[in-house]
């Protein structure tokens, strides 16, 4: 009896657990650069505290798709977005949407580690500023030092903040752009091939780092690396051509995809 | 099927796999048929000769074995051609034991030479194995091909095998009873009729990997039992016989 009902208090979690929450959610989103159509009607739901991996061949529209996000590609000139994309179910293209706070929301790390070339402590501190996160000194202390600690640094520049953050070593510059990012409490965190300047070694650090954050943030990364994907994502999306050709649980991607052209890709066999 | 793989030396790494699975399936074959043959015709060279080839097919496992690790190790291999790799470790794995059946039954036939076995027996032996044998072939077969579906057709086809092994076994606990310097030579050849009724087993086994390699999900349904003399007793044996 007592079997019976832990079975089925197990089923009430399990359920639970099933109950799947959308962060954001693109509907039919097509991009152009001028009369160039990058983007093919992909709809993508991207679940919460999942680690989304976006992989297909270069050129399919990863990156593309990534910056309708946080509408980086609102900053390229001749791109043209259409479609909709809803972030906790309002649309970040209506035009009441402030860019700014949503890049707040959303934020993103790219592939080149781009610290500024100013000290670690202001590399960090400079969000939580400008969007007046942080009122006093300690207020803005404790923000650094959180944000660092969450992206793994802490302990390696607790003792030198104020010297460059370009002085730092690649995969240090990267977790330092991580830190920024997580600075300014966003929701959503988007990486664009964050470890390709990254030596093995640094790229386990940061996909440990990426494990973590899961927990507090919702993640979407752009990777050229199959493995990189396989080892880091929850669900898993891959891109042919513009278009949105399969999205499946990463498991079940790597060992049994669905369709034809994500199994020749991600086993290196001509499509 | 898949088209190849950009990496040329990726294809023919899982075309060494697939070669030396079927090598292997050759001698296995050969072993069960010979050690067969040994043993109604109580033929002790040829019995040594099935013997001495177990190695072979220990060996070959052993080398299937280390190609897939390495190749594993090298290619981080995905979705089909990681299954690909799995399943050729699972049916060499199979395949040895198929050997290792095969070199049981040689050994039993010095057991047996003296006393030699009655021509109904041996012919319900051979039957046995002409199944069995045919089974394993089939399965071989399917392994060229890949067909999913006539793996899931070999897998559901094992019952036949079990129902002569029953009936064998009746025959022989009939045999025990009327004389019982039966005993030894037929407790012999019932571990031999085993041997081959466990060679179904492993063909089906083998079906099942291959349908699993091919289309990524396990065959469903309950697969055909075991044999049923677990539950057989000498007086039942005896009403039947
Ligand atoms: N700023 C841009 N101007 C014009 N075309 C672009 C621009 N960025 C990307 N593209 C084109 O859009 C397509 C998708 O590119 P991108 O999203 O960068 O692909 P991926 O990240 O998958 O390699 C490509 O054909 C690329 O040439
Ligand atoms: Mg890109």
């Amino acid at each position: 009896m007592n079997i019976m009902s832990e079975t089925a208090a197990e089923k009430v979690l399990e359920k639970k657990m099933n109950e799947i929450s959308y962060k954001m959610i693109g509907e039919a989103v097509s991009v152009y650069y001028g009369d160039k159509r990058a983007l093919y009607d992909v709809g993508l739901k991207v679940r919460e505290n999942t680690v989304t991996a976006l992989i297909g061949p270069s050129g399919c529209g990863k990156s593309t798709f990534l910056r309708t996000l946080n509408r980086m590609n609102d900053t390229i000139e001749g791109c043209r977005v259409t479609g909709r994309i809803v972030l906790d179910g309002d649309d970040i293209y209506d035009p009441s949407i402030d860019v700014v706070e949503l890049r707040a929301r959303v934020g993103m790390v790219f592939q080149k580690p781009n610290p500024f070339p100013k000290s670690i402590y202001e590399n960090v501190s400079y969000g939580p500023r400008i969007h007046g996160l942080a009122r006093t000194k300690a207020d803005m202390d404790a923000v650094v030092e959180t944000s660092l600690q969450r992206a793994g640094l802490w302990n390696e520049v607790k003792d030198r903040l104020h010297e460059s953050g370009t002085g730092l070593s690649g995969g240090q510059q990267q977790r330092l752009c991580i830190a920024r990012a997580v600075a300014v409490s966003p929701e959503v965190i988007l990486m664009d091939e964050p470890c390709s300047a990254l030596d093995p070694i640094a790229t386990a650090k940061i996909e440990e780092l990426i494990h973590e954050l899961r927990a507090n943030f919702t993640i979407v990364i752009v990777t050229h690396s199959m493995q990189q994907a396989a080892r880091v994502s929850q669900r898993t999306a891959m891109f042919h051509l513009g278009n949105l050709v399969e999205e499946n649980d990463t498991d079940k991607m790597f060992t049994n995809p669905d369709d034809q052209r994500t199994q020749d890709y991600i086993m290196g066999r001509f499509g | 099927m898949n088209s190849p793989h950009i990496a040329s030396a990726y294809d023919e790494e899982l075309k060494y796999l697939t070669r030396r699975i079927s090598e292997m399936g050759g001698t296995a074959e050969q072993m069960v048929a010979d050690s067969v043959r040994a043993l109604v015709s109580t033929d002790a060279a040829l019995a040594q000769k099935v013997i001495s080839e177990d190695v072979i097919l220990d060996e070959a496992e052993r080398q299937i074995n280390e190609k897939a690790i390495v190749t594993i190790a090298r290619r981080q291999p995905v979705a089909a051609d990681l299954r690909e790799i799995m399943g050729a470790i699972r049916i060499a794995a199979e395949l040895e034991r198929v050997g290792d059946l095969g070199k049981n039954t040689a050994k039993r036939v010095f057991a047996v030479q003296s006393a030699g076995i009655p021509r109904a027996l041996a012919r319900g032996l051979e039957h046995l194995a002409e199944l069995a044998l045919m089974q394993l072939k089939e399965v071989l077969d399917v392994y060229a091909t890949r067909s999913a579906e006539k793996a899931k057709a070999i897998r559901e086809r094992d019952d036949e095998i079990d129902a002569i092994y029953t009936s064998l076994f009746r025959e022989l606990l009939t045999y025990m009873m009327e004389d019982p310097r039966n005993i030894t030579p037929c407790t012999h050849l019932l571990f031999c009729a085993k041997n081959i009724e466990r060679i179904g087993d492993h063909a089906t086994n083998i079906a099942e990997t291959i349908y699993y390699m091919t289309t990524g999900s396990q065959p469903e349904g309950d697969r055909p039992k075991d044999d049923n003399t677990t539950s057989l007793v000498a007086g039942v044996a005896d009403s039947t016989a």
